[in-house]
């Protein structure tokens, strides 16, 4: 008998991620996505090559780029490291497009390293 | 159905324009979600191209039954090699590119992947031609 169990990734909230990453949450509430990966870059032109869903975007590069990247990508849920500055044209953007934007102090490898504890899976 | 949309090159708050009104289209008459992906990826690359590279860009859009075809075309510096612009890791983009995000050679390729079909033509001092087709099967 194979134990499948060992392969089923629990779906994390954005509740739990930004507890977890000492985040806050700066608009997306009410989008509810359903975590299971994550991916972290400050190089955008990666994150365009990525082919999995419900993914999480750990990065430390704050600008609508950003956001326009993710949109693309089917991602829904974007955490800002090192406290970079989120503009109102970012947050903007996230609500028009449903996603969640987070932001914490942390850097990526101590945000990467807590949520990677906690279950988190990584895409490669 | 055809879109028409027009890039400034070096403006780089605009990038993603084109791409993010397209997919709303491409959601709104049920084209799948993977497929719209590849489509709009290819396109928002596209449009980091322009942003980039260029002086001025112009995109056209026609969705046919069964299949999607971008063009995109633009005023620029034009691709001196287009086989080694090609290449993963090329890039003749400027550090502030690179500050965005980009610039790290990966873009073409990137349409490549994610088309079914990609014809590129291009003039030095005069500008790029791209036109991708996507099959919607």
């Amino acid at each position: 008998m194979t134990n499948s169990t060992q392969h089923l990734v629990m779906p994390m909230t954005i509740e739990e991620i930004a507890r977890i990453t000492n985040s806050r949450i700066l608009c997306g509430e009410d989008v509810h996505p359903r975590i299971t990966r994550a991916f972290a870059s400050d190089l955008m032109s990666d994150v365009l090559t990525l082919e999995t869903d419900h993914t999480l975007l750990i990065t430390g590069l704050a600008n609508v780029q950003a956001l326009r990247t993710a949109e693309m990508s089917d991602i829904s849920c974007i955490l800002f490291a090192r406290n970079k500055r989120v503009t109102e044209d970012m947050v903007r953007l996230a609500r028009e497009n449903e996603m969640v934007i987070m932001q914490t102090s942390y850097s990526v490898f101590y945000t990467s390293g807590l949520l990677y504890e906690a279950g988190i899976k990584p895409i490669f | 159905m055809e879109y028409d949309y027009e890039i400034q090159g070096g403006d780089f708050s605009s990038a993603g324009f084109a791409s993010s009104h397209l997919k709303k289209i491409l959601k709104q008459i049920g084209i799948e979600p993977k497929l719209i992906k590849r489509i709009v990826i290819a396109l928002y690359e596209a449009e980091v191209n322009i942003v980039a590279h260029a002086y001025e860009g112009r995109i056209h859009v026609e969705i046919e039954p069964g299949q999607i075809r971008l063009e995109i075309q633009d005023r620029g510096p034009g691709i001196e090699d287009i086989e080694q612009a090609m290449e993963d890791g090329y890039s003749t983009a400027s550090e502030e590119v690179r500050e965005m995000g980009f610039g790290a050679g990966m873009g073409l390729s990137n349409i490549k992947n994610n088309s079914d079909d990609l014809e590129i033509t291009s003039t030095v001092n005069e500008g790029t031609e791209l036109t991708i087709i996507k099959k919607f099967k």
